[in-house]
């Protein structure tokens, strides 16, 4: 194997350098076609080196890696040189290159831009981060898959995946060590355990951006705050047409840190500056050249969607001979799920089951504006002032691939950038905190929120969060326009009355236990829980959100015969709305169970649990007369 | 000019062959290329570059070996590059006719003017008159690597100036000219009489024309558009040989039809002339860029000029006269500059794909077009692309492997300029391909397709189907007409609509739904917006710390529809505003020394909640979301939304919202098909018909006025005002243009009676009697609750007569008495108001707890 990476690398410089007058044309896709074939096979993927896990300085130039990101924003076009001649100084001989997955043409040699032969190409580029709101276990798990081979490819001889030697000059910003992340999961969610001196060194990437000067250190435009990892300007050659921002990729392909890149932003303070060379503003210079070293060069050769990014599932959703297996204890591993979640929300069943239900929620379709399948949770009754709500959304992050925790203070709301703008000096899309992958968990800590006053910000913060749950989109601020882009985001709002924010199911947390020491009792529950089991649990929650639904005619019928028999006792009872949250209710708790069709049963119990939980709301309304 | 032999060819200069055998053009060429390899040479600083000067540069221009004094008067002068060198430039007046007017440099063209650096110094004279040497040989010369022919195309050119008519031509460039005469030829007399030397030409006139100029326009615009500028002067001087311009006429070409989209540019277009269109960004401060060096010799003050090369200037390094080495120094004052500006231009939003980001690309502006535009304006763009590669390091010979694009423009066209101007045409010409316009018009052909295009509106929304035909209404619009002769001013083609109803019956859904439909259109919440925010507000631009006015949502939905959400939740003042946008179509605003009335031509949706949460029915409308009935009436449909609480409906609903959970993607699919059928029909529709009363229709309106007064008239209230005319109208238009006729007819009438009633009978019903009366909308009251009012007023004043000559009076007995006589309940409200009347009409007040008579 250790061969089989070699020997790629070796073919792939071979491709790098080849004179193309010398093959046939269709000769590169023949190469491409077969490098993919390659990698389809799990294992081979595995042998290749990923950025998320070794620091780019270990890593060999152009050589094969790969990067799971996610595409947060995407350059112009640009136009190089595909096929151009070099003449030698000194035998005058010409020869023809290929520009193709490079980004300085050969030096050494005399550049012929003359030649008829030359041909310009266009490639396009994508500036990636890796996967925002990523959880600990999700980087720690693959990264221990790549370690975990026996022949993994020690790219450079001076690496050794050994995570405790650090070497000294080791750069923090290109740090992607899990075990470092380990370290910094306290700190991770910084509004909300407010830990000031973090909140000073970190928040500010999203607050100071092109305001300050050239001297702060460039701003890698993470759309979290406190995320780490490399950014990569990834070039791509054929049908970008097909991604999109916010995508999640992985991406093969040809590191470059060529340092003479660097050099252009260096030279640029010299007198030799071209002075018609005022195309780029220094802003822009620094964004769209950054230093190699800070933000390396991905030239892909090769690309696939990701629906998760949950490692311990198959990449692509529809190989699902592993999860057909995993159906058969689905319920059983619900039920475990259930009790721990339980356990979790201090002995409250209802909303356990609630929850569950939640975080399998997932945006399944759209009619015209309509989203379909979303189901935003409201957690009221979450004691204020307490770590409670951080100690929950600690335990959601445990199971969940990908996450945020907002806190809502006010602070926050009039001071966090939440919706991306286009910042026109830079020529870049300045990211915010709304700008997230596809089914990532969104944590609303409304506990946090005091009285005060809103700004315009605070003002426009929440009706931005506001659409983001009712339409599941976010309109990008293009200065003289919005643009609206649709997202896929479940939002779990923790609050102690009824949320201001809209949702599709309010459930009042009713305690059944009063530990005297929640954050002991909270981490008893997460020691004692099994990792085999926690891992059933995480391929569990990634794995039903992939399934298809139907209802049946029958069922169809029944469920209207239902509905206008309820509309006949009283027409309040039900509306089309509570019909409609109704509906989602039972597709999701089918769902839970494994059961791709409704059921009758299935339709009488998630009746019975919406029973349940307005019962809830009611008496509380009685207890608490002030609460809408 | 010392040494003719020094240098090798240069690629892009352009030369002339004596026959086209000799010398076969390649198919392409990579002038930008050549270009880079010039500028990765040092620069030519020292004497080590002796060579390189100028001077010497230029014998080497030709490939022909033959002694350069030969050749300046037959090639040269023929070709489009000896034309304009500023060399040429008479200094000092009087000038008139083609010599004595100088020549503008055109930087937009780029650098191949400056390749030939002839010196014409002896023999400029000459120039002009070359045409007639060159016909005897025209027909072999082309300029090199191109096709073309400098005599043919200048022919060709001058004869399509002259002969070129378009009398279909709607453009508004051509504004109060003669469509039967030969328009361009009207446009150069404009030139001799306004003196703004500048010809633009409509690539699309040249292509109907002569599209084989046309392909080598689009193809060899650097070479071409100095042949154009030579042709347009010769005609001019020679028709008006007297005239006196500030420089010769410029041509500039635009719609060139070869690109349209920011997105489609691809290396092709390199070198070649486009258009595209785009939103303006930003743009940077004035870029004086030298066109002309002035160098003094510091020994013997002999002077001499070099022209830019490919924005290199060449320092001379010996003076020609005394033969000093460096003793030339630029004399910045003497040297010629010229403008050059930074554009940014920005993908226009309707041309992005969904998901992604838009493109940008940088556009120079030269001389006079700098400042033409300023950020946010949405422009076309006619120019040159351009690709140059960029240098890793001066000192070293390394390329990136990218080039750098940007656009020279040559011509702008703001898209939005017709919007200012307030003309009556849609600001967008929405192209459609004759298939679409097919497609469209069999679509409307069909007897059903108001039914059809109303089940496409917003299909997840269940039933509802009379809102929805007023909501399709709505899109479509009235026909725009205007008695600003009469003195009346516009007259309102939108149709306003207020949707009201119990939360949660999908409001906002719809007005979702319309706002993502249409291309204009904005949303906004009642509850989140001020009067600023809908109007227009005044800002410090950090920047320049100009004053800018900024505009709000309604000012931006112009043309469109604006969707207010949560309409009742909006402050006084905030509404206030509407009320002139609502029926004059315009908003007037006077903020930090602006004063100005921006046009606000838009549609208003608007969704509002019952006040109790919810709907009343024992209550008027007015009643329930609490309105002012002056805002109320201008609306032309009032929408209840209300649960019909059937069970039939009930049934279909519940199957509607099943389905909606389980139906596959293609089903999906085959919906966004029909949203995209729609947008396109709307906008054709919108932009191409516009109906006319037929003389049916109009008795059949005049006809429905007079009922919809009688109804009323019966029952001693009016139930009908011009104001419900004037609705008829405009929804008879629009129902009219749904048919694509170009005339409203019966039928038209007749379902905008109907759909006017039906809105009527939802939200103008007088509860207590049950008769539609449509002054609970006009006046915010019922007939009969005035009569009422005022029977009590009268009762109570009976009752206090009885009592006799008491001068005051208990407040709350008098209150127990009236109840007592009466025989209906009589609330506190109905009581305070009764004295109120009686307060109106001076015959007691009321002060505290007692009643006093006058």
């Amino acid at each position: 194997s250790t061969q089989f990476y070699k020997w790629l690398n070796h073919l792939m410089s071979l491709h790098v350098q080849t004179k193309p007058s010398n093959c046939s044309p269709d000769w590169e896709t023949k190469v491409l076609e077969y490098f993919k074939e390659k990698l389809k096979d799990n294992e081979a993927a595995s042998w290749v080196p990923s950025l998320n896990d070794v620091p780019v300085h270990y890593l060999k130039a152009n050589s094969l890696v790969k990067f799971r990101c996610f595409i947060q924003d995407m350059f112009d076009p640009e136009f190089y040189m595909g096929v151009y001649e070099t003449v030698d100084p000194s035998s005058k001989s010409k020869v023809l290159r290929s520009g193709k997955y490079k980004d300085v043409a050969e030096c050494g040699h005399q550049v012929d831009l003359n030649t008829k032969n030359a041909v310009t190409l266009e490639r396009q580029t994508f500036y990636c981060v890796p996967i925002p709101g990523e959880s600990p276990w999700v980087k720690e798990i693959s990264f221990s898959y790549s370690c975990s081979n026996p022949a993994r490819v020690v790219p450079s001889t001076s690496y050794a995946p050994c995570r405790h030697k650090r070497s000294y000059e080791e750069d923090e910003d290109m740090e992607t060590q899990p075990h470092k992340q380990k370290e910094q999961l306290g700190t991770t969610d910084i509004h909300g355990s407010g830990d000031p001196k973090r909140l000073e060194t970190e928040a500010p990437s999203s607050l100071s951006n092109a305001a300050s000067g050239c001297s702060s250190p460039l701003d890698l435009n993470f759309p979290l705050p406190g995320e780490k990892g490399p950014a990569c300007l990834v070039k791509v050659y054929e049908e970008w047409e097909l991604f999109k921002v916010n995508d999640i990729l992985e991406v093969y392909g040809i590191l470059s840190v060529d340092p003479v890149l660097s050099v252009i932003s260096e030279d640029k303070d010299s007198s030799l500056v071209d002075p018609m060379d005022c195309t780029e503003s220094v802003e822009e210079q620094r964004v769209h050249c950054p230093p190699a070293s800070l933000v390396p060069r991905l030239h892909m050769l090769y690309a696939h969607r990701l629906q998760h990014n949950n490692p311990l599932l198959p990449p692509a959703a529809s190989e699902g001979q592993s999860s057909s297996g995993f159906l058969n204890d689905v319920v059983s591993v619900r039920g475990e799920l259930l009790g721990y979640l339980t356990h979790v929300l201090l002995g409250d069943a209802l909303a356990a089951e609630y929850l569950i239900l939640h975080l399998i929620s997932t945006v399944y379709a759209r009619r015209d504006v309509l989203p379909l399948g979303k189901f935003t949770l409201n957690l009221s009754g979450c004691p204020h002032n307490s770590t409670y709500t951080e100690q929950l959304y600690r335990v959601i992050q445990q199971l969940i691939p990908s996450s945020f925790r907002l806190g809502m203070s006010l602070h926050n709301m009039n001071n966090l950038r939440l919706v991306p703008r286009k910042d026109y000096t830079a020529n870049r899309l300045l990211s915010g905190v709304l700008q997230l992958a596809p089914n990532t968990s969104l944590f609303l800590d409304e506990t946090q929120l005091e009285q005060g006053q809103l700004d315009s910000t605070g003002v426009r913060n929440i009706t931005a969060l506001g659409n983001l749950i009712s339409w599941q989109k976010v309109d990008y601020d293009f200065n003289y326009h919005q643009m609206e882009f649709p997202c896929n985001i479940n939002v779990l709002i923790a609050s102690e009355g009824k949320s201001l924010l809209p949702c599709d199911c309010h459930v009042r947390l009713q305690p059944q236990l009063a530990p005297p020491n929640l954050e002991q009792y909270i981490s008893t529950i997460q020691v004692s829980l099994s990792p085999s089991l926690l891992n059933k649990f995480r391929i569990y929650l990634s794995l039903l959100r992939t399934l298809d639904y139907s209802i049946s005619e029958e069922v169809t019928k029944a469920v209207e015969d239902d509905f206008v028999e309820m509309r006949k006792d009283d027409p309040q009872s039900i509306s089309a709305e509570d019909l409609h949250r109704l509906l989602v209710v039972a597709r999701l708790l089918s769902l839970s169970v494994g059961h791709t069709t409704l059921s009758r049963d299935r339709w009488m119990r998630a009746k019975h649990l919406e029973t349940l939980r307005t019962n809830r709301t009611e008496q509380q309304k009685c207890v608490n007369g002030n609460e809408p | 000019m010392s040494s003719p032999s020094a240098t090798p060819t240069k690629d892009d200069i352009l030369c002339a062959a004596w026959s086209e055998d000799a010398l076969t053009p390649p198919s392409r060429r990579r002038r930008t290329d050549d270009a880079s390899t010039s500028d990765l040479q040092p620069m030519p600083t020292s004497p080590v570059t002796d060579m390189r000067s100028p001077a010497v540069q230029d014998t080497s221009l030709f490939s022909s070996p033959a002694p350069f004094s030969h050749l300046s008067d037959t090639i040269d002068m023929s070709s489009p590059l000896t034309y304009g060198t500023p060399s040429s430039r008479v200094e000092g007046t009087p000038r008139s006719g083609l010599r004595g007017t100088p020549v503008r440099q055109r930087p937009d063209l780029g650098s191949v003017r400056k390749a030939r650096q002839v010196d014409l110094h002896s023999d400029h004279a000459n120039g002009p008159e070359a045409p007639a040497s060159e016909h005897s040989v025209g027909q072999k010369l082309v300029i090199w690597g191109t096709d073309v022919n400098v005599g043919t195309c200048k022919e060709k050119f001058q004869r399509f100036l002259q002969r070129f008519i378009d009398p279909s031509s709607t453009d508004d460039e051509n504004a109060g000219l003669d469509l039967n005469e030969p328009l361009y030829m009207q446009k150069l007399e404009e030139i001799n009489v306004v003196g703004d030397p500048v010809l633009n030409v409509n690539c699309e006139h040249l292509q109907s024309f002569d599209a084989d100029l046309y392909r080598q326009l689009i193809a060899y615009p650097q070479e071409v558009i100095p042949t154009f500028d030579m042709a347009v002067n010769e005609l001019f001087f020679e028709r008006f040989p007297d005239s006196v311009i500030e420089h010769q006429i410029q041509v500039r070409p635009y719609n060139a039809l070869k690109t349209r989209n920011m997105r489609n540019l691809n290396p092709e277009d390199i070198d070649q002339l486009i258009t595209i269109s785009g939103m303006v960004i930003r743009t940077s401060q004035l870029i004086p860029e030298m066109q002309e060096a002035f160098f003094r010799c510091q020994v013997c003050a002999f002077s001499t000029r070099v022209e830019v090369d490919r924005g290199r200037i060449a320092e001379p390094a010996v003076c020609r006269n005394c033969n000093t080495t460096h003793s030339m120094a630029l004399i910045h004052n003497r040297s010629i500059f010229s403008d050059k500006q930074m554009i940014k231009l920005q993908e226009s939003p309707e041309d992005m794909p969904a998901g992604q980001t838009p493109h940008t690309t940088v556009v120079y502006a030269h001389n006079d077009l700098v400042d033409k535009v300023q950020p946010g304006d949405r422009v076309n763009i006619t120019g040159i692309y351009r690709a140059v590669p960029i240098r890793l390091n001066p000192r070293q010979s390394n390329v990136k492997s990218v080039y750098k694009t940007h656009i020279d423009a040559i011509h702008f066209r703001k898209t939005h300029e017709k919007r200012l101007h307030g003309l009556d045409e849609e600001a967008e010409e929405k192209l459609f391909t004759e298939e679409r316009v097919r497609t469209l018009r069999e679509l409307a052909a069909k007897p059903d397709v108001y039914e059809r295009l109303s089940s496409a509106l917003a299909p997840s929304i269940y039933e509802h189907e009379d809102i929805k035909k007023g909501i399709l209404l709505q899109l479509f619009g009235g026909t725009r007409k205007d008695f600003s002769q009469t003195g009346r001013g516009g007259f309102r083609a939108e149709i306003n609509i207020l949707l009201c109803g119990d939360p949660g019956t999908s409001k906002s859904q719809l007005l979702q739904y319309v706002y993502n439909l249409v291309p204009r259109g904005q949303y906004t919440s009642g509850k989140g917006s001020s009067a600023v925010g809908l109007t227009a507000y005044v800002m410090k631009d950090p920047e320049t710390r100009q004053l800018v006015l900024q505009t709000g949502a309604l000012v931006l939905s112009d043309n469109g529809i604006c969707c207010i959400d949560e309409f009742d939740k909006m402050s006084d003042s905030t509404r206030s505003v509407l009320h002139e946008v609502m029926e004059q179509q315009t908003l007037s605003i006077a903020k930090a020394g602006i004063i100005c009335q921006l046009n606000a031509r838009t549609s208003v949706l608007a969704a509002a909640n019952p006040v109790e949460s919810q709907w009343n029915p024992k209550k008027t409308t007015i009643e329930n979301i609490q309105l002012p009935h002056t805002l109320l009436s201008r609306f032309d449909l009032i929408f209840l939304m209300l649960d019909p609480q059937d069970e039939a409906y009930d049934r279909r609903l519940a199957h509607h919202l099943v389905s909606l959970y389980y139906q596959s993607e293609e089903q999906l699919e085959e919906e966004f098909l029909d949203m995209a059928m729609l947008k396109d029909y709307v906008a054709y529709a919108r932009s191409y018909i516009e109906p006319r009363l037929s003389e049916e229709a109009s008795q059949a309106l005049i006809k429905a006025y007079v009922d919809m007064r009688k109804i009323g008239s019966g029952r001693g209230m009016v139930s009908a005002y011009p104001r419900q005319l004037e609705s008829l109208i405009r929804l008879a238009e629009a129902h009219a243009k749904v048919r694509f006729s170009d005339k409203v007819e019966t039928i038209d009438v007749e379902e905008a009676k109907r759909l006017h009633r039906e809105a009527l009978k939802q939200s103008a019903t007088d509860p207590r009697t049950g008769f539609v009366d449509i002054s609970i909308l006009t006046t915010g009251m019922s007939a009969t609750a005035r009569k009422r009012k005022e029977e009590l007023a009268q009762a109570l004043k009976r009752l206090i007569q009885s009592k006799g000559k008491v001068p005051t009076m208990k407040y709350q007995q008098l209150f127990d008495d009236l109840r007592a006589q009466s025989d209906v309940a009589i609330t506190k409200d109905m009581f305070e108001e009764a004295l109120q009347a009686l307060t109106d009409e001076d015959y007691l007040t009321v002060t505290g707890k007692t009643v006093r008579l006058l």
